[in-house]
């Protein structure tokens, strides 16, 4: 998989970069701005784009605005947004256009290597990856009825689903089976009256509904 | 005055009849003109308005222009105390002015210092015929008496040389100190006529303490988002980096002694306990999302922060400051704080709403009351900062439950 990285702190880039090579992803370019990243992406045509939020030179959102750039340019690139803080403003700008291939984390998660690798492969693939934090930010806002309707555990489930979890992965973190994953899905969808054939298309719908973008 | 410091004798009498002392008598001849000019406009134009009252025209045209000339003279004075004592009558200070002449006379007129000066203008020529009688007459009685006393002596008439020079000498001796006396009778009139009135001194310093502090607000604002970034570029990247290079020690040293796994997953738990705390500490200082975004996206990051359920309503079609913003935030967190440390409520909702010059902002929570601001920190805190931008703070919390705090700041 090639990798673009634009991270402006020299430590972190390099610990990035050594991480990433180690998994078997190649960074192909690694950069410190915004007119950097969006150069870079032109000249290598990557699968993935991580990029941080806060670079020169305003140290403000260019990140997050180059990201948007990117995906207005080419609909298909998978992104990942890292940051130091998550902001649930961000994230809907973010998801505003689609919900494929997008990922937005906390820098601290980098931490957890497996599970952030696990993050890029399922951003990379065209799934999504929003950090827990924003998940529970977005859960603040004032919402229309059909989601009042949820159950506190399908409001768990949906949520989990709008991280990006597959359904084996929201069993393993809720400790049931995927058999009751499947059913609490299944009423989410109800619920919400997405009763379309296409059953991934509804799951993006949900999670569309659920962010309110 | 220029002070008279002198040690001889010769130094006495050459300090009397110093420069000043010559400037002081100037200063009391053309004061008598200058008088005479003002108190002739003033009364005149007074008596015009008076007298041809039932024109209705010439009164109108008469009393606006009194009202104009006033400050006119007193500019004048004030040029003549400066030049000639070398004294600076402090203006009187210039509040904003109205845009149409109508609302300017107004506002001259209902000003109290418009009125002290008018005083000033038609007391002046008392204080000048005076002053130029005294003056004059000392001077030239002096000048006559040595002259007789001068004839006296061309005549050998010593009783005339002796009571005509004595005279001569001691109004010689007097002059400098008339002149002197009655500048400076004279400059205690301006001062308390022409120069600020106590309030008007009171309300400079009220513009000017509001201005400093403002300034200190702002530089305070400026310091906390300063530190936001020294954080976020140094401590916070090199403990992300940490944490990494250890998640990664911890997921590819799996054959490592159980002992040095275990201090390896430790330090890796604890690097990453040190960030979250590391970035709560930071987002409350200053958020950058504040800056990028305004108050509706920072405000949805805290309120989802708070460990119970928050209603948000913000409603901001203008920006307010920067400053403002930042108290704004300030409020809001630190109230969830309270709500979160002390409160025992289920929920919270908070309302941000600007109208016109105003943000109103309130924070409702259903919890057990009793919020007592002399109690603790927090309360205070907010009460200070709220006040640091003439804002006002409201808590309505009586035992029991529920709390309201209501808070406006201005946003010019």
């Amino acid at each position: 998989m090639r990798v673009v990285l634009a991270e402006d702190s020299v430590l972190l880039r390099e610990g990035l970069i050594r991480m990433l090579d180690s998994s078997g992803m190649a960074v192909v370019a690694a950069v410190a701005d915004a007119e950097g990243l969006l150069r870079a992406v032109e000249e290598h045509e990557p699968d993935l784009v991580v990029t941080d939020v806060r670079m020169p030179p305003s140290h403000t959102d260019e990140g997050l605005r180059a990201a948007l750039v990117l995906r207005r340019r080419r609909p298909g690139l998978a992104i990942l947004v890292l940051s130091q803080y998550v902001e649930e403003r961000y994230a809907t700008q973010l998801l505003s256009t689609e919900t494929s291939g997008i990922g937005y984390l906390l820098k601290d998660r980098v931490a957890d290597v497996a599970e952030f690798l696990d993050a890029l492969r399922r951003v990379a693939a065209g799934g999504t990856a929003l950090d827990p934090e924003v998940v529970a930010q977005l859960l603040i806002r004032t919402r229309s009825d059909p989601l009042s309707l949820l159950t506190p555990r399908e409001y768990e489930v949906l949520a989990l689903i709008a991280e990006g979890r597959s359904n084996a992965g929201i069993a393993e973190t809720l400790v049931v089976s995927e058999g009751a994953i499947g059913k609490h899905i299944n009423n989410i969808f109800a619920k919400l009256e997405l009763s379309g054939a296409d059953k991934d298309h509804r799951r993006v719908l949900a999670v569309l509904r659920f962010l309110r973008v | 005055m220029i002070p008279i410091r002198l040690s001889t004798p010769w130094d006495r009498i050459r300090g009397h009849w110093s420069a000043a002392t010559w400037l002081c008598t100037v200063h009391v001849v053309t004061g008598a003109a200058v008088a005479a000019v003002a108190a002739t406009t003033i009364v005149g134009l007074a008596m015009l308005a008076v007298l041809l009252v039932w024109t209705v025209v010439v009164p109108l045209l008469a009393l606006p222009l009194l009202v104009a000339s006033v400050p006119v003279f007193t500019r004048v004075q004030r040029a003549r105390f400066a030049a000639l004592m070398g004294e600076d009558i402090p203006r009187v200070p210039t509040k904003p002015v109205g845009r149409y002449p109508l609302t300017w006379l107004l506002r001259m007129a209902r000003t109290g210092s418009t009125w002290r000066q008018l005083l000033y203008h038609l007391l002046s020529p008392l204080i000048s015929a005076i002053g130029l009688f005294g003056v004059v007459g000392v001077w030239s009685g002096g000048l006559v008496t040595a002259g007789v006393a001068g004839r006296g002596w061309a005549l050998g008439l010593d009783w005339m040389v002796a009571l005509f020079g004595t005279i001569a000498v001691f109004l010689l001796v007097v002059g400098p100190w008339v002149a002197r006396g009655i500048a400076g009778f004279d400059l205690l009139a301006a001062r308390a006529l022409l120069g600020p009135s106590l309030s008007d001194e009171l309300a400079i310093k009220v513009e000017t303490l509001r201005e400093s502090r403002a300034d200190v607000v702002d530089a305070a604002d400026a310091e906390r988002r300063r530190i936001e970034r020294d954080l976020h570029d140094g401590a916070q990247q090199r403990l992300v980096s940490l944490a990494m290079n250890l998640g990664m020690a911890r997921a590819n040293l799996a054959d490592l002694p159980e002992p040095a796994r275990e201090a390896i997953v430790r330090a890796h738990e604890e690097a990453k306990q040190a960030l979250k705390e590391l970035r709560d500490l930071v987002r409350g200082l200053h958020p950058a999302v504040l800056n990028d975004q305004g108050l509706d996206a920072a405000l949805s990051g805290v309120a989802a922060r708070a460990p119970i359920p928050v209603r948000l309503r913000v409603d901001v079609p203008e920006r307010a400051s920067p400053t403002i913003e930042a108290v704004a935030f300030f409020v809001v967190s630190e109230a969830l704080t309270n709500i979160a440390k002390h409160a025992r409520a289920t929920g919270a909702e908070i309302s941000v709403r600007r109208r016109a010059d105003r943000l109103h902002l309130v924070v409702h929570d259903d919890g057990q009351g009793g919020a007592d601001p002399s109690a603790g920190t927090g309360l205070r805190g907010l009460g200070q900062r709220v006040g640091s931008v003439d804002g006002t703070l409201r808590i309505d919390s009586p035992v029991g439950g529920p709390t309201t705090i209501e808070v406006e700041l201005p946003c010019e």
